[in-house]
Parts: structure tokens; sequence; C-alpha cells
């Protein structure tokens, strides 16, 4: 079975280029939305398959299948413990916005934009070799510009900060490819953990993101963000390479910007604002735990990375639920919304709690171990993580109280969520919520998968490797101690 | 013939799973529009509380007839990782001397605001949202309260959290209690935030999050607290002490107290005047082997709730309605009952029991004596009224001490202001925290806009309408 799953992935890489180029062609606006959802449902399938087929045999490698492999002198495509659970999570978060889509006129060149963007993403998230990486990434990044452009908004702000990504990946690529030896030189890695940052949206380069979700469509806005293809390319291309000083950076920017963006987030008076704020905080949390580089802290990364997705975008699509229907949401005044979409109000406060990690939802076990990782690396940090949360937390409850509470608007007509709407943040919620009632599978595979980047790292860098040792052997011998008393 | 042990193995599920089926049978037709009638969440409510109540006495009893003093429950394993024997959480209850007297009295008290509820609040708009949060509320008090873990607590003392400020905002179409709502929220967060740290401070000194290995049996202190140094003890204790100063109200955080009078009258009995004011001493009780380690921390808890008892009693007597005097009343003995905690800390082993189990006794009297009072606040000038008419007079005025001239004007003073602790907090804390995020957020826009070639535009100004394109 093994051999199918690469056929899997690249089918589910080809149904929404194929998609794209056939709804290209296609005239009637309602017809290709009909269309689009089609195709990003043959596309969720394929994914799901690809990734069920891995975690049915998980130790086998089918890189020796990729067809690719002799061109680029090893694996281009491949699916291990990372990207396993992230090709099906982003096939679904396509599927789901497409779902909670108004029907509207003049649509037809956003649906083949969004599956042109997806099947880039797929192709993105499946990619191991690192220019092919590079090269995906760069191109992925290209598509809000063209939206911006077709809105005709300004794309300045946009232009400057992924020229200047764009820029330090290819050339630190380049440095770190020309290298000999199992050391690249410090500026090739330099520049590439500089472009991950700010592809992340790392103070002070994240002015891309508050400017993309105030002038983009808050859909493409959201299904460009929430895959943290930024964490993606710390993974693949900065987290093996990196020395423990550069991590050490990264630790110190992303904790600022996890802060900073929290603290912003709390005195926002427009929604897109606070969203993209809150979304920042969090995507932080990812990087921090990638750069403490302990097997724990990771765990916690890969699981806040997965519910920070699903929580978010569910909350942003209830957001863009709300706005479909009155237009710029405020969050200077009471805005009395509760009355007129109750079953929104419930689901934005069930979606937004979830982002923050509460109790009893996906994102807790993930906190809960970030936090601890984190702790035995840097108590500080820890506490940083911990404050940042609670932030959120504020922020989701101050948005929550300026859109749904105050004086029932008299005026505005009854205009309930469509099934369709509440079918795609229904999935959402029940993914939270389940995740969090049973999250040990989850919690295991992403445990492998840490064990196995750090593994990894350890080649390159025995000496850090070592040391983790010794602090997992410590703590054990400190649990086994206090278990016999 | 079920074994004893599965017979307390059913009734603990019973005393749990009730409050979580009681949330499941009112959310979900309420999440698919289509709510049960007043009378249909009335009737769940009353069948879940009686339920749990009896699986509660049921366990009381049989603990009071065998001698048993401690009946664990354990659930499941939530998570462990493999090769990490470390880091586990784990979901377990467990009925002890301190979680059943508090479950029962979590039961009673709840079932009893149900009953009140359902005619106080019989035809209200809000009246499925009251239920809904009150079931959270009962499923976050009755975990916080029989856990037997750190991280099932925690699960417990957010629930309790979140219905509550929920509670305060009831009446959302205006905005005192909407603004009032989210203060309670901040100080919870701030609680919470301090709760985590202590956690897992915690998990990391004992590998585990349970209570019996890190502190020991309730009263008892297990061998393991003795491994805490009085250091270590400090800093955690410290951590909680901010955990239980937020949700029982203790200075300086007592400014949500009388915030949170806003909500509906039952929510006010219940939440703020019985259980939830009283959430953050039952933490302290839980946790008070490691007071005993630390003679700082019991002088500092000590403080605190003398300090608290003080401020809440001048405020108490000077405010003009009835709910806010009760909340402040209520908040009085909330710190006699912490100075009581902190003092069991510092006295030889067996008369620390004794001063626990006394603040124990103290906070089940003054939650149902607080719940009475506050279901009949609304009814306080009636009852006045009827006095007068039966003994044909106005009644005497209250006389006591009375503080002499300028010093009775600055206790006045201080107490209609509530100690300016809301004051303190808004200009210290909240107002350059705000003022620093808005120079940046100004910042941002000054510069974007720069790029743009735009004029710079200021936070609130008027932003164009979206359009479709935007809008899809």
């Amino acid at each position: 079975m093994s051999e199918l799953i690469l056929p899997a992935l690249a089918v589910s890489i080809l149904v929404p280029l194929a998609g794209a180029a056939w709804l290209r062609i296609m005239h009637d606006p309602n017809r290709a939305r009909q269309q689009s959802l089609i195709v990003c449902c043959m596309t969720m399938f394929c994914a799901m398959t690809a990734a069920l087929l891995y975690w049915s045999q998980p130790e086998i490698a089918p890189a020796a299948i990729d067809p690719f492999a002799r061109i680029f002198g090893g694996p281009v495509f491949a699916i291990d413990g990372i990207n396993a659970p992230l090709i099906p999570l982003v096939a679904l978060l396509f599927l789901l916005t497409s779902l909670a889509s108004l029907h509207t006129r003049g649509q037809q060149f956003s649906f083949t934009r969004m599956l042109l963007s997806e099947g880039v993403l797929l192709a993105l998230l499946s990619c191991k070799h690192p220019w092919v990486l590079v090269v995906l990434l760069v191109g992925q990044a290209t598509f809000p510009w063209f939206e911006l452009r077709a809105l005709r908004k300004s794309t300045s702000v946009y232009m400057l900060h992924m020229s200047l990504f764009a820029g330090c990946l290819i050339i630190g690529q380049a440095i770190c490819s020309t290298s000999r030896g199992d050391h690249p030189p410090a500026l090739g890695i330099v520049l590439l953990a500089a472009a991950v940052l700010i592809r992340s949206g790392v103070v002070p380069l994240h002015c891309w993101m508050s400017d993309l979700f105030e002038n983009a469509s808050l859909r493409n806005a959201l299904l460009f963000v929430t895959p943290m293809v930024g964490a993606y390319a710390a993974v693949r291309l900065v987290f093996p390479l990196s020395p423990e000083w550069l991590l050490r950076v990264i630790i110190v920017l992303t904790t600022v910007t996890a802060l900073y963006a929290a603290g912003m987030a709390l005195v926002q008076r427009e929604s897109r604002r606070f969203f993209c704020y809150l979304f920042l905080s969090h995507s932080s949390l990812v990087l921090i735990g990638l750069g403490t580089a302990s097997p724990l802290a990771i765990t916690g990364a890969l699981c806040v990375w997965i519910s920070v997705a699903l929580a978010l975008t569910g909350f942003g699509l209830t957001i863009r639920a709300v706005e479909a229907r009155i237009g710029r949401l405020s969050l200077a005044d009471f805005s009395g919304l509760y009355e007129q979409f109750p079953n929104l109000a419930v689901q934005f406060l069930i979606t937004g709690l979830a982002s923050i990690g509460f109790p009893g939802t996906i994102g807790f076990v993930g906190a809960e171990l970030l936090v601890d990782g984190a702790i035995q690396r840097l108590p500080l940090l820890g506490v940083a993580i911990v404050i940042g949360s609670a932030l959120n937390g504020l922020a989701v409850l101050h948005a929550y109280f300026h859109l749904f509470t105050g004086i029932r608007r008299p005026t505005l007509p009854d205009l309930k969520s469509r099934p369709l709407e509440r079918i795609a943040v229904v999935t959402f919620i029940v993914l939270v919520v389940g995740g969090g009632l049973y999250p040990q599978p989850g919690i295991t595979s992403r445990y492998m998968a840490a064990e196995k980047l750090v593994e990894e790292r350890g080649v390159r860098f025995p000496a850090a490797k070592k040391e983790h040792v010794q602090l997992w052997s410590q703590l054990r011998e400190n649990h086994d101690t206090t278990v016999e008393e | 013939m079920p074994s004893l042990e599965h017979l307390f193995e059913w009734l603990g599920y019973g005393a749990v799973l009730a409050p979580a089926l009681l949330v499941a049978v009112i959310g979900l037709p309420l999440a698919i529009g289509y709510p049960l009638s007043e009378k249909g969440m009335a009737r769940a409510t009353q069948i879940a509380v009686f339920t749990g109540l009896s699986c509660c006495i049921a366990i009381l009893v049989l603990m009071l007839s065998t001698g048993i003093r401690d009946v664990p429950i354990e659930m499941r394993d939530w998570v462990t990782l493999p090769k990490q024997a470390h880091f586990q959480l784990h979901f377990s209850f467990d009925f002890d001397r301190l979680s059943v007297p508090f479950a029962i009295l979590s039961y009673v008290l709840v079932g009893t605001i149900g009953a009140f509820a359902s005619r106080y609040l019989h035809r209200e708009p809000g009246y499925n949202r009251f239920f809904l949060l009150n079931a959270i509320f009962l499923l976050g008090m009755i975990i916080a309260t029989i856990s037997r873990t750190i991280e099932t607590l925690f699960l417990g003392w957010e629930l309790v959290g979140l219905s509550s400020a929920l509670l305060v905002a009831y009446f959302h179409e205006r905005k005192a209690p909407v603004i009032n709502g989210q203060r309670v929220w901040s100080i919870y967060r701030v609680a919470d935030a301090a709760f985590l740290i202590a956690a897992v401070a915690l998990h990391h000194m004992h590998g585990e999050g349970q209570f019996a290995a890190m502190v020991g049996q309730w009263p008892e202190v297990s061998a393991s607290a003795d491994l805490v140094t009085p250091e270590q003890a400090l800093i955690v204790g410290l951590l909680l002490l901010i955990a239980v100063a937020g949700k029982s109200a203790l200075i300086p955080f007592s400014g949500w107290l009388p915030r949170a009078m806003e909500g509906p009258t039952p929510s006010s009995a219940i939440f703020y005047g019985a259980l939830s004011v009283h959430l953050g001493t039952f933490l302290l009780l839980r946790f008070s082997p490691l007071l005993s380690r630390s003679p700082t921390l019991c002088c500092i808890v000590i403080a605190l709730g003398i300090a608290t008892a003080f401020l809440a009693s001048l405020s108490a007597r000077v405010q003009s309605d009835v709910k806010t005097a009760l909340a402040f009343a209520s908040l009085m003995q909330v710190g006699i009952i912490t100075a009581e905690i902190g003092v069991a800390g510092l006295l030889p082993r067996r008369w620390g029991y004794a001063m626990e189990y006394f603040a124990l006794v103290h906070i089940i009297g003054h939650a149902c004596l607080r719940t009475l009072q506050l279901l009949r606040a609304p009814n306080l000038l009636h009852d006045y009224h009827a006095l007068e008419n039966a003994i044909g007079a106005h009644l005497p005025s209250r006389s006591g001490l009375r503080a002499p001239g300028r010093f009775q004007v600055f206790l006045y003073r201080l107490g209609i202001e509530r100690g300016y602790l809301d004051a303190i907090i808004d200009e210290y804390v909240v107002r350059p925290f705000v003022a620093v995020c808005r120079w940046f957020d100004g910042l941002e826009r000054r510069w974007t806009d720069s790029i743009e070639g735009k004029r710079p535009s200021a936070a609130g100004e008027h932003l164009p309408p979206l359009t479709t394109e935007e809008l899809s």
C-alpha cells in the first residue's frame, strides 16, 4: 500500500491545478462555484487518502518511488511525520472556506485563483527539496499580490516585505547550497532565518500582514496565512541547520512578537486588524516551540500549529459571515448583533476560546506541552507564553462583547447563517472540541515527528543533542524518585 | 452484588457525568436552533442536580459508614507521551473530606438557584442563556471541587470563570453590565495565568500533577510536600495566592465583586455570594500543606485576608444599594476565611487541621447564609415596610463605634471609593498599557501610509465600506 502514497499525494496536488485551469474557461460564476466545491472535495479525499496510507505504515519511506528524485538528486515530494497532518488540514481549510462562501456574482476569478493557490500550497507542504521549496514559497507569495492588484489596492507594503522575503530566501539558500560540509556559512542560515521570520510576520516586519487583512478579501487572507507556511519553511530549511545562538535569537524575536501582537489585538478598533494580531500572536508560539529544540516543546508547537490553523480559520470564517451581512465591523462601539446572529455569536466564542487553548479544546494540551517544554529551557519563556495567552483571551472576549452585545439595531433584517455556513463552522467546532477531549492520537504522532526532528538536528549538532539527553535523564530521575517516595 | 469499589466508581461517575450531560442536553438543542422549552430546561436541571446530589450523598454515607477517607475515581489518561514518563495529563477525581462537602454544597445551591430562576427569569429573553451558563458553571464547580490532579482542577477553574463573566454581562443590551463583565474576565485571566504558572511549576517539582503526591491527602501532609524547600513553597504559594486573590476578590482585585452584581439576582447569589467567590479559598485549603512549608507565606495570607476584611467592612457600611452592600459583606467573610487558612499554616499540625476544618465549616455556613440574603435582596424594602408596619414605628437606626471627626471622613471616602483599588489599577496598569499599544498602532499606520504614499490616517478614522470582492 505504501506505493500508493505518492500517487495519492500527486493527485491531491494536480486536482486543484487542473480544476483551476478548467474554471478559467468557464463563464458561469454559479457553476464555477459549484465546480470548485467538487474539486475541493476531491482534493480533500486524495489528501486524506495519502495521509491515512502514510499513517498505516509510517516506518516505510516512499521516497524511492519519487520520479523527481533522479532529476534533483534527492527526494522532492514526500509525506513524513511533519506534513502528514498538514496536507489534509490545508485541503480541509480550503474546502470549508469554499463551503462558507457567499453566492455573489463576479466570483469566477477568485475561485480560479483559490484553486491554483491550493495546488501550489499542497505542493509546498509536500516538498522536501530545498530549492523546489524556495521556488514554491516565492510562487505562493505572489497570489495575494495579484488579488490586491485586481482590487485596485496599493501593493507597496506587501511587495516591499515579500521582495525582502524572496531576496533573503534565494540568496540564503544559494549560500547554503554552494557550501560543502555539514555546517553551512552563518550568513546563509541567518538570511534563511530572516526570510522565515518575515514570512511569519515577526515584529518589526509584520505590517504586510495587517495591510493584507485590511485590503484583501478576508477569505484569501485567511487561506494565505493560516497554514503557517513560514513555520513549515522553518522546519525544513532553518531548524536543521541553525546553531544554538540563532535559535535563541529566533526565540527572543518570536516571544516579543507574541506579546506585542497580543497587546495590539486588545487595542484594535477594527475586526480584521484584531484578527490579524490575534493570529500573529498565536503563530509566534509555534516558532517559539521550534526554537527551543526540545522534543516536548516541539511537540507542543506542532500541536499548537494544527489547533491554531483550525480554530482561527473557524474564527475568521465567523467574522467573515458577520461582515458579509453588515459590512466592516467596528470594535469601538457595542454593535448589539447577538439578537440577529445568536448562532454566530456562539460560534465566535467557541472558536475564539479554542484558539487560546481553553481547556477542553484542541489547543489546551498543545499549550500545556509548549509551556512545560519552554519552562525547562528558560522559566521566563514559559511565563511569557502564559502572559501572551492571557492577553489573547482578554482580546477574544473584548471582541465578542463589542460585536455581539449592546442595543439591538432595529433596522437590520433578520439574517441567520445559511446551512452551508453553519456546516462549515460546526465542522471546525466539532474538530476543535473533539480534538480537545480525545487528543492522544494527535499528540503521539506529533511527538514522534518532534523526536525525529531533534534526532536529525542531533546529527549536525551533537553537543546540543547531548545536552538534551542529559536534561531528559535528569527529569526522568526526578520523576522516578518522587514515585518511589 | 457489586463490590464497594464498583459502587464508589458508579456513584463517582454519576456525580461527574450529571452536570456534563446537563450541558449537552441544554447546549446541543440550543446550538442547532431548537432549544428546549423553559419547563424542559428547568426539569433537566432538576434531574441533573438530583442525580448528582444523590450520588454525592451516597458516597458520603458510604465513606462515613466504612471509615474510608479517600475515594479516588480514575477516569483515564488524558495524555501520555511515549518515553516521557514525567509528562502526563491525567483525568481523575477524588472524593475526600474537602471535596465531598463542597460538591454537596454546589449541588444544593445550584439546585436552589435553578428552582428560583425558573420563576424569577420566566419569559426573560435570556432564559435559555442563563440556564446554559448555569449548567456550565455547575460542571466547572464539580470538576474543580472533586479533581484529583491540578490539570483537572484547572479545567473546572476556567469553566467557572467563563460562565461567571458571561453571566455578569447577562443584561447585554446595556453597556454597564458588559463593561463590568469584561472587567471580571480580565481579573480572572490574571488569576488563570498565575494558576497555570504555579501548576506547571508544581508539576515540574514533583513530576506529576496529583494533589496526593504533591501536597498530601487533605488535610494531612505528604512526605513529598516536605521535599519542597521554603523558598520554592513561597514562590509557588505566591503565584497560587494571586490566583486565589483574583478568584475570591481579595485585595487588590476586590473591585470586580460589586461590579458582578450587575448580573441577575440568582447568579449574584450563587456565583458571587456563595460558590465562585469561595473557589479561591477552596484552592487555598487544597494547597494548605504547601502553606505550612513557608511561615512567610502564611503571614502574607493572613495579612491579605485581614486587609481585605477591613476594606470590605468599610465599603459595606457606605453602600447605597443592598446587593452591593451584601457583596462587600460577603467579601469581608472571605477575607476572614483566608486569614483563618493562613493561621492554620502557622499552627502545629493537629491544631492546624482543626483550623482548616473550621475554615471549611465557615465557608459552607457563609455560602448558605449569603445565598439566602442575596435571593431575598430584591424584597428587602418590602420586608422593611412589613416590619415597620408590624411594630408601628420606624426601625431604630444602627448604633456602634464611630471614628472621630476627620478620620471618619477619610474612612468614608476610602469606603465609597472601595479603597481606590480600581482607580489605581486603571491609572497605573491599564492606561499606560493601552497608551503604549495605541502609540505603536499609530506608528505602524503612519509607516504603512508613508510607504503607500497616503496621508497619515488615525486609528479611529472612518474606513471606507468594503466592496463585494473584499467581502467574498
